[in-house]
């Protein structure tokens, strides 16, 4: 790939479990917060430290995020405390992949492609963003001001890559986000 | 001639000389130079031809609305056609060539047009179609299409990269004139996100130039200022080069940003279009100066009176020695002042008001400039170039009373609005009687998504004339559109802008008033398409009235500079002919883009590699590095078959099934739709989805479904596992995955949200192996780790285990008749599998296949397609399926839909297979015909083909088919004919070609 | 080019995230219902000119099903409410009487 004013790597695996079932019920929440030990996000929030964290993709919906070898121990786990509960609890860690994006000017990377407020005011870490990416779906958060995580599906990867590095390219900067 | 003056040039550098081509001639210009201004500079008037009659034309504007100087720029991989000279910004190193002109633009054998003119009036070519067709045929068309056209097309791929951006602000300014800078620092100050973009490199608009005092100081003095002031404020982005293209619904704006286009020095992507979300916008976009309509009025030499004193003063050239000015108004005075001031001979200026103009007429009449009030100019002399004008009463009928030698002619009909962008999303005009222009009606801006204004219009762009009035108006709309986007405006002074007092204009439409129609087919309207003032009469003559009818007749305003000189002028001649008032008439609609923008920017990264996403399985580059043949399945790439060196795709394809049926063969499946359901009312959900009964199915096995929208029509099918007594594993088609998905979720969260159901898509999550052919259930136990015995795993059944240490979840089903294990596997482990499998199967003579194998397989079995058998209007019971339609179930979806009377008609064509009678193949697509035929005389059709293969395994062409009462004629021969006019006729059979029984896939 | 606030997730959705899905308020009909009943269900929709309710899916983002109350005419935005009601809200009804008095739709006014 040529020159990239931003650094882009393809990180993880990570490990992803889908959550799906009533978000206000406290053993969901428990079993959640067990694994990932981080507060239970609010709407449209990702808490994230390290390899863990917490996403929430809808009102019935969250993404649990662990290291990769531990997603067994951490299925097991949430499904002890999940059990008797209408839920579904699914291994997604192999039809994701994880791109973190870092640099001063990453949210141009990231504004050149999606069609969300990148604006230093209205994008900020902590918020997760489902959205568009070009022409797939993706997802993204701010691990801080200047780096963004993206996850997007595991077959699209070489796509997302390309898009991201030629987002990136030396010389295109736009010099927009101040 | 035209000439680089010595002094003045405001734009330039001029000591950093720049070396261009224009049509292979070398020139020389500076930096700062647009192409225009060069090419003014060398002398060169003569710029390109016109479309229709191949008229010498020249630079008529100094900016976007320039209606002749189109070129086409650059070579190769750089060639862009229909590139504005006046927005061309030179560079070291530009090729220029001219358009329209053939074999030369001095000597053009298409000028004969012009003496044909009578022959080529408004309409030509509708009128044309309906004479004699060999007419057309032979002489019409091979000579326009020789001598026609603008631009031509590039033959090289574009070398350049281009992107988007997407922005979100409060507000959006869009032009960087006086009136744009007023508002941005209005905008500004209250702290809101502000985006000013202006479509050229410079700031300041036509203030510099016109002149004019703000707040004290001069006008120039004042924008650098301002422009300070702006660059200071970190609210506050300001592009140039940036044109506002078009204002669309809920605030969405496209701008056009040109990055590389002025330099040879290019990194990056050359256009960038920004996809703007702004809360408000304000249309700071200036006015554009009329022509007059005058016979003669494209000669080259004629200018727009502002574009003249432009390139006096921005661009140091001087369009000529002596000027003759002509206007109905006292902005053109400021031409002759300028002029005067550069040391240029003015002989006259011709004003066609009676009483003439006010202070400014005085200015230059006290440099001692004749004034001829109340006249016009009959004619210009001159071909390749003015020589001269004929001056005549305005109100008379054009005798001549005085010939005026001169080399150009400055022309001002007054100014128009640039309401283009306040116009796009619907915002309303009105007339204004006193200017002679349309402006916005601010009453009736264009509404958001809250249902209130969202553009505001600001300056010459509102109909502003003055200094003092585009300041306060611009202020003004600054503050209006802060409040609208729920903010608070500052306190600002609003700057005193001081101009000379201007007395009014006077209409004027056609000069002389009285003219002939020897002078009004002279008289241009539209330069661009050769639209004259006797062609839009001629239309209105012959009916057509409205005014949309009257430009798609005429063509006026349809090139691409959109009529921006013409349409007023245009409009103003039909109102005339239709003895109307011109609001009446209205105006065309205005359409996006502003000017014409690049395809590239359009596109943005989608190209080449980029230009749709690929979806890749775990296992893609195994098959690329295998050879693979590739199918695209939706966004995904699968294999078709894998060539060995010699083989051509039919060979490798009869190998494949063939080592299938006979060995062992391995199916990349990871592609096929995995979604799990999950809940206590799991079943009976799926009981709504399936046409047969899932509710029923044991832990441990699978069964296979069909899905039928509520119109009753198959959409998908595949085989559903029962995981547990909460949870099944639903298999979709590959293109049905994320659609069924989406199906499911529908019903649940729109209709069933009280079911206690949750689905999630895994599809991607596991990698799906087909492991086919009398020897699978060898290379299992070989690589060992699970009991696949019949007993233990029988068909239609599944089991979690280990297949080669790696986990698995092994299905037993079959989609080509064979023993068939699919083996699921998480995503990350799919190749090791794979790569394990081909291993271990080398001594059962393991061969991957492709999907042309699978569907050859699976219709020697008569298992049908979702989209061959297919297609949207097919139910179950066309296909035979009626095994899979559950009698037990009250409902599922479709389910009514098939009692309608369509549906249960017994005449519908129904699924059988086809057995040619030669043993060919019938051609994909064939239908068989009737004896009879159609009251058009057309053979009736009974039957289509669905699916049609050479079977490997019968040696033979086998095909499934749609016939009409087709499994009640068992044994009847229809006709297919083909392209080359003979038939092949098929025997209508069982659609099971291959082991009836079932026998081999449950060993 | 519309911009929708999903409900659910409190996003301005971009109209390119999202899928729409014609009219809303449905009821759906099945085995039973006489034929002109149940042609009606499948076939016959509003097509006004001003308000309109209709279902939108954010696809791109947290992927739910939602209703939008419009104006086709201009555009204008009354509200977004959940998918799963029979009827739209009454405070968006009341702001929709607020601006445009004497609409009605279907059985709605």
């Amino acid at each position: 790939m040529s020159d990239t004013f931003a650094m882009i790597e393809q990180v993880g695996p990570r490990g992803m479990m889908t959550l799906r079932g009533d978000l206000s019920s406290t053993k969901l929440k428990n079993a959640a917060t067990g694994v990932a030990g981080v507060d239970f996000p609010g709407i449209s929030e990702c808490n994230c430290v390290d390899e863990r964290g917490i996403a929430w993709m809808s009102p019935d919906e969250v993404l649990v995020i662990t290291p990769y070898d531990e997603i067994a121990k951490d299925l097991k786990r949430m499904q002890k405390i999940l059990s008797g509960t209408h839920h579904l609890l699914a291994n997604v860690s192999d039809a994701r992949s994880v791109f973190m994006i870092s640099g001063a000017k990453s949210r141009e990377i990231i504004a050149k492609l999606s069609p969300v407020d990148l604006h230093p005011d209205s994008l900020i870490p902590g918020q997760f963003r489902r959205t568009r990416l070009a022409q797939v779906p993706a997802a993204f958060w701010m691990r801080d001001k200047n780096t963004f995580e993206l996850i997007c599906f595991r077959s699209v990867a070489d796509y997302v890559s390309t898009l991201l590095h030629n987002a990136a390219s030396a010389g295109s900067e736009v010099g927009y986000f101040q | 001639m035209s000439t680089r003056l010595a002094q003045q040039g405001r734009f330039l550098n001029k000591t950093k000389t720049l070396k261009f081509t224009f049509n292979g001639k070398q020139m020389k210009g500076v930096e700062g130079d647009t192409l225009a201004s060069a090419l003014l500079a060398n002398g060169q008037t003569l710029v390109g031809r016109s479309f229709k009659y191949h008229r010498p034309r020249g630079i008529v504007a100094s900016g976007a609305e320039e209606p002749n100087a189109l070129v086409n720029l650059g070579t190769n991989g750089q060639f862009d056609p229909n590139a504005r000279a006046t927005t061309t910004e030179v560079f070291d190193g530009l090729q220029a060539t001219s358009q329209n002109h053939w074999p030369s633009l001095e000597f053009d054998v298409g000028a004969i047009n012009k003496h044909l003119s009578r022959f080529l009036p408004a309409g030509f070519y509708y009128k044309m179609f309906i004479h004699p067709r060999s007419f057309w045929k032979h002489i019409y068309e091979p000579f326009i299409r020789q001598s026609a056209g603008l631009g031509k097309a590039p033959k090289a791929r574009d070398a350049d990269t281009y992107e988007h951006f997407y922005a979100h602000v409060d507000i959006l300014i869009i032009g960087g004139g006086v009136a744009g800078l007023a508002a941005a620092l209005t905008a500004g100050k209250s702290g809101a996100r502000v985006l000013l973009i202006e479509q050229t490199a410079h700031w300041g608009g036509r203030a510099p130039v016109d002149g004019g005092i703000i707040d004290g100081v001069e006008a120039e003095e004042w924008v650098s200022s301002t422009l300070q002031a702006l660059e200071k404020m970190k609210n506050v982005t300001l592009r140039s080069r940036m044109m506002g293209a078009g204002v669309y619904d809920h605030g969405y704006v496209l701008s056009y940003e040109r990055l590389t286009d002025h330099t040879s020095e290019s990194t990056g992507p050359r256009h960038r279009l920004w996809r703007i979300r702004a809360k408000q916008v304000v249309t700071a976009t200036g006015a554009i100066e009329r022509p007059l309509s005058f016979a003669g009025n494209d000669i080259p030499g004629v200018m727009l009176a502002s574009a003249v004193r432009d390139y006096v003063v921005n661009y140091a050239v001087s369009p000529g020695d002596r000027t003759v000015i002509v206007t109905n108004n006292d902005d053109a005075y400021r031409t002759a002042l300028i002029l005067k001031h550069a040391g240029l001979d003015v002989p006259a200026v011709v004003d066609a008001r009676p009483e003439g103009g006010g202070a400014l007429m005085q200015q230059v009449k006290d440099l001692g400039v004749r004034v001829l009030t109340g006249k016009g100019i009959a004619k210009v002399k001159g071909g390749k170039h003015v020589e001269g004008v004929g001056i005549c009463s305005q109100a008379g009928e054009g005798a001549v009373l005085e010939d005026i030698a001169c080399d150009a002619i400055a022309m001002s009909g007054g100014w128009s609005p640039v309401v283009h962008l306040w116009s796009h999303c619907g915002g309303k005009l009105i007339w204004d009687v006193e200017k002679a222009h349309f402006r916005p009606d601010v009453s009736k801006g264009p509404t958001g998504a809250d249902g209130k204004p969202f553009v505001v219009p600001a300056g010459a762009a509102n109909g502003a004339m003055s200094l003092a009035n585009v300041l306060a108006g611009s202020v003004a709309a600054g503050k209006m559109v802060v409040e609208q986007a729920g903010l608070k405006p500052k306190r600002i002074v609003t700057p005193e802008g001081e101009s000379m007092p201007e007395t009014p204009l006077k209409p004027v439409w056609m000069m002389p008033q009285g003219a002939g129609i020897k002078l009004r087919s002279k008289m241009w309207l539209d330069y661009q398409n050769d639209v004259k003032v006797s062609d839009v009469q001629l239309a209105a003559q012959e009916g057509f009235e409205s005014v949309e009818h009257a430009k798609r007749y005429t063509t006026l305003g349809m090139a691409t500079d959109q009529g921006k000189l013409s349409n007023i002028n245009g409009l103003a001649v039909l109102s005339d002919a239709l003895n109307a008032d011109i609001p009446d008439v209205g105006t065309t609609t205005f359409r996006p883009p502003y000017t014409p923008i690049s395809m590239g920017s359009i596109g943005g990264e989608a190209r080449a590699d980029l230009f749709q996403p690929i979806r890749k399985t775990p296992m893609h580059d195994w098959h690329d590095e295998q050879g693979a043949y590739w199918e695209p399945v939706g966004h995904w790439r699968r294999p078709y078959c894998y060539p060995r060196s010699a083989e051509n795709h039919q060979d490798a394809v009869t190998r494949e099934v063939t080592n299938t049926r006979e060995n062992l063969g391995l199916l990349d499946a990871s592609t096929l739709g995995k979604i799990v359901v999950k809940g206590p009312d799991a079943g009976k959900f799926l009981d709504m989805l399936y046409t047969n009964m899932m509710s029923s199915l044991k832990p441990g096995r699978c069964r296979y479904g069909l899905m039928c929208s509520e119109n009753g029509f198959l959409i998908d099918d595949g085989v559903v596992a029962r995981i547990d007594e909460d949870t099944f594993l639903c298999h979709t088609t590959t293109g049905g995955a994320d659609r069924i998905h989406a199906h499911m979720e529908e019903w649940l969260q729109t209709e069933w949200w009280d079911w206690k159901v949750w689905t999630v898509n895994l599809t991607e999550q596991y990698a799906q192996i087909a492991v086919v052919g009398p020897n699978a259930r060898k290379v299992l136990e070989k690589l060992g780790g699970m009991d696949v015995s019949k007993d233990t795993l029988p068909f239609m059944a599944w089991a979690d285990g280990q297949i080669g240490g790696i986990d698995v979840r092994a299905y037993r089903i079959s989609f080509s008749g064979e023993l068939s294990y699919e083996i699921a596997v998480r995503a990350g482990q799919g190749r090791a599998l794979w790569d394990a499998l081909v291993e271990a199967g080398q001594e059962f003579g393991v061969m991957p296949y492709g999907t042309e194998a699978l569907h050859v397989m699976r219709a020697e079995k008569g298992f049908i397609m979702i989209g061959d058998e297919t297609d949207g209007t097919v139910i179950p019971q066309d296909l035979g399926l009626h095994w899979a339609l559950s009698k037990k179930k009250d409902d599922y979806l479709g389910r009514r839909a098939q009692e309608r009377d369509h549906m249960t008609d017994p005449n519908r064509w129904k699924l059988v297979g086809l057995e040619t009678v030669d043993g060919s193949v019938i051609p994909d697509g064939a239908y068989a015909v009737e004896d009879d035929t159609n009251e058009n005389g057309q053979r009736n059709m009974q039957a289509r083909v669905t699916s049609t293969y050479y079977s490997p395994t019968l040696k033979r062409g086998i095909a499934m088919g749609l016939v009409e009462n087709g499994p009640d004629r068992m044994g009847e021969q229809l006709e297919f004919p083909k392209i080359d006019g003979t038939s092949v006729f098929a025997k209508i059979v069982d659609p099971v070609f291959f082991d009836k029984e079932g026998t081999k896939q449950d060993v | 080019m519309l911009m929708l606030t999903c409900p659910y997730c409190g996003i301005d959705a971009d109209e390119t995230e999202l899928t729409p899905g014609g009219q809303a308020h449905l009821t759906r009909e099945t085995v039973g219902s006489d034929d002109d009943t149940f042609e009606s269900y499948l076939f016959m929709r509003e097509n006004p000119k001003g308000v309109h309710f209709e279902r939108w899916r954010h696809s791109y983002g947290c992927g739910k099903w939602f209703h939008a109350a419009r104006c086709t005419v201009t555009l204008e935005v009354f509200g977004t409410y959940s998918a799963q009601t029979t009827e739209p809200p009454k405070e968006i009804c009341d702001k929709i009487s607020g601006k445009r008095p004497g609409w009605s739709w279907g059985s709605f006014s």
